[in-house]
């Protein structure tokens, strides 16, 4: 299959995004946010339409609208205005309405918005990969550096904050990382699944791991491998390469939890 | 000695509630260990929230070594034990990767160094656990956590100790295990010490001074010299 162009490309930004998503999703999961990700996701949707409607690139403008919805949450949250799930809810709802309300206006609801909500990994241009590389090894940068200061914010939010860490920083560019890892990786698996790529990873790793570092490391070895899994099955199986990735992550979250059962059992 | 927590006439009450500290008056010199008492709702745990410059009192000023609180910088120097501390993630932590998390305090970012690996260790060899560096914290008795966390609070080497319902869901042997402990530190270290409980039977032994608040600082002084009927903190003259 390495055979075609499209599908080293596909690869390529599959392996970028495998690495990303459950690196983000691991900080997510610990902050009991595992949801942000759909809610962020419904907000670059918005962002999508009012590409369409204005003309402009929409991957461009959905990276803007998960990063302001990505704000929002986190200000709702910090300001205590609205509870976690309720600020997620209002962004959520607020972010599929504006882009049905965009889409409509724009006239563009046709097989191209798809490519956005589901993936379309295998038309994946040479441009976009850069992109989708310069964007992403940012992002894990931006981790390695913050990692200990996040780990210690996940741990003990309020020994964080009494050890004079910028817990609201911290916990805003999480947040950020969130966004920016749904802007990159929608045309790989779409906006409605790319938030499973970084939950079930982790979810899965943590029944089998043995430390916070085993759980990091597992997440990503789930991730990629579920992206190169998954990219395989679509080849060979005709199947959506989205749905096809996201099915590999699911599957392994059952192995583990059935390898979790067996151990306890032993 | 020179101050390591003033309180000077502080009001505090959250906003739109009713006043939880009236007019507390309180200072605690370096190297000193006060329990500080009282029952549930009396404001004990605000007064300790103040005094790390978690909250802004309403009214009155509260300093931490000669700074006002809640512009304090220098942060390392304190360590804290909040109340029910547990895991905040719901990946299996080890016992290393928590103590690790309190040395953030002097270097927060970048790998750790090798001063800093020498404190974890140091830390943990202090709470008895250096022998179970690698194992999970959910895979510990209650006890045994409780000591992780102070691990925690003491890896960037604190001057002050604040710790909040440190007995809370602990049995008695770690209670005692705990008293010694934090005598020790009192003792070998000069470690000032603030512990904050409903109730301070498990430290009454090593502990210098006690304060007792009910919405005001109703007691302060020797725990041998508490009238009997106030033994309980929870009595209704108190």
């Amino acid at each position: 299959m390495f055979e075609f162009e499209f599908m080293r490309l596909a690869f390529a930004a599959g392996a970028i995004v495998g690495l990303l998503a459950p690196v983000v999703g691991f900080f997510l999961v610990q902050r009991q946010m595992s949801l942000i990700g759909d809610g962020i996701g419904h907000v670059a949707f918005a962002g999508v339409a009012a590409g369409y409607l204005i003309g402009v690139s929409p991957v461009w403008t959905a990276l803007v609208a998960a990063i302001v919805g990505a704000a929002a949450i986190e200000w709702l949250r910090a300001h205590r205005t609205a509870a976690g799930d309720q600020a997620l809810a209002l962004v959520f709802y607020s972010g599929i309405a504006g882009g049905v309300v965009l889409i409509s206006a724009a006239g563009a609801l046709n097989a191209n918005l798809f490519a956005y909500l589901f993936g379309s990994i295998l038309t994946v241009t040479r441009a976009e990969l850069l992109r989708i590389a310069l964007l992403g090894l940012g992002a894990l940068l931006l981790v390695a550096i913050l990692l200990r200061a996040l780990l210690a914010v996940a741990i003990d939010e309020e020994g964080a904050r009494v050890s004079g860490l910028p817990v609201a920083f911290l916990n805003g560019a999480v947040s950020m990382l969130a966004a920016l890892t749904i802007g990159i990786s929608m045309r790989i698996v779409g906006i409605l699944l790319i938030a499973a790529l970084m939950v079930l990873p982790v979810i899965a790793a943590q029944r089998v791991a043995w430390s916070l570092r085993s759980t990091m490391g597992l997440s990503i070895s789930i991730g990629l491998g579920s992206v190169l899994a998954g990219l395989t099955a679509s080849y060979y199986l005709n199947m959506p390469p989205g749905g096809a990735i996201v099915l590999t992550a699911a599957a392994t979250f059952v192995v583990a939890a059935g390898l979790e059962t067996l151990r306890r059992r032993v | 000695m020179p101050l390591a927590l003033e309180l000077d006439s502080v009001d505090f009450a959250y906003e739109h509630g009713p006043p939880v500290l009236r007019d507390v008056s309180l200072e605690v010199e370096a190297g000193e260990f006060v329990a500080i008492a009282g029952p549930n709702g009396g404001g004990k745990t605000t007064l300790l929230r103040l005094a790390l410059g978690l909250a802004r009192p309403t009214r009155g000023r509260v300093q931490l070594f000669g700074e006002p609180a809640d512009r304090f910088r220098d942060r390392a120097r304190l360590g804290y034990l909040s109340q029910r501390a547990q895991l905040g993630v719901q990946a299996p932590a080890t016992v290393r990767e928590v103590v690790a998390a309190g040395r953030a305090a002097r270097n927060a970012f970048g790998r750790l160094t090798a001063e800093d690996r020498e404190a974890i260790e140091h830390a943990m060899e202090r709470v008895g656990l250096a022998d179970l560096a690698r194992r999970p914290l959910s895979r510990l008795s209650g006890g045994q956590q409780q000591r992780a966390f102070i691990a925690k609070a003491l890896v960037s080497g604190p001057q002050l100790l604040a710790l909040d319902e440190p007995t809370a869901g602990v049995d008695v042997e770690a209670q005692e295990a705990l008293s010694g402990l934090l005598a020790r530190l009192n003792d070998e270290l000069g470690v000032t010490i603030l512990y904050v409980s409903h109730e301070f039977g498990a430290i009454e032994h090593v502990v210098r001074r006690l304060v007792l608040v009910r919405g005001g600082i109703v007691f302060d002084g020797p725990p041998s010299s508490l009238p009997g009927v106030w033994h309980d903190p929870s009595h209704v003259h108190v």
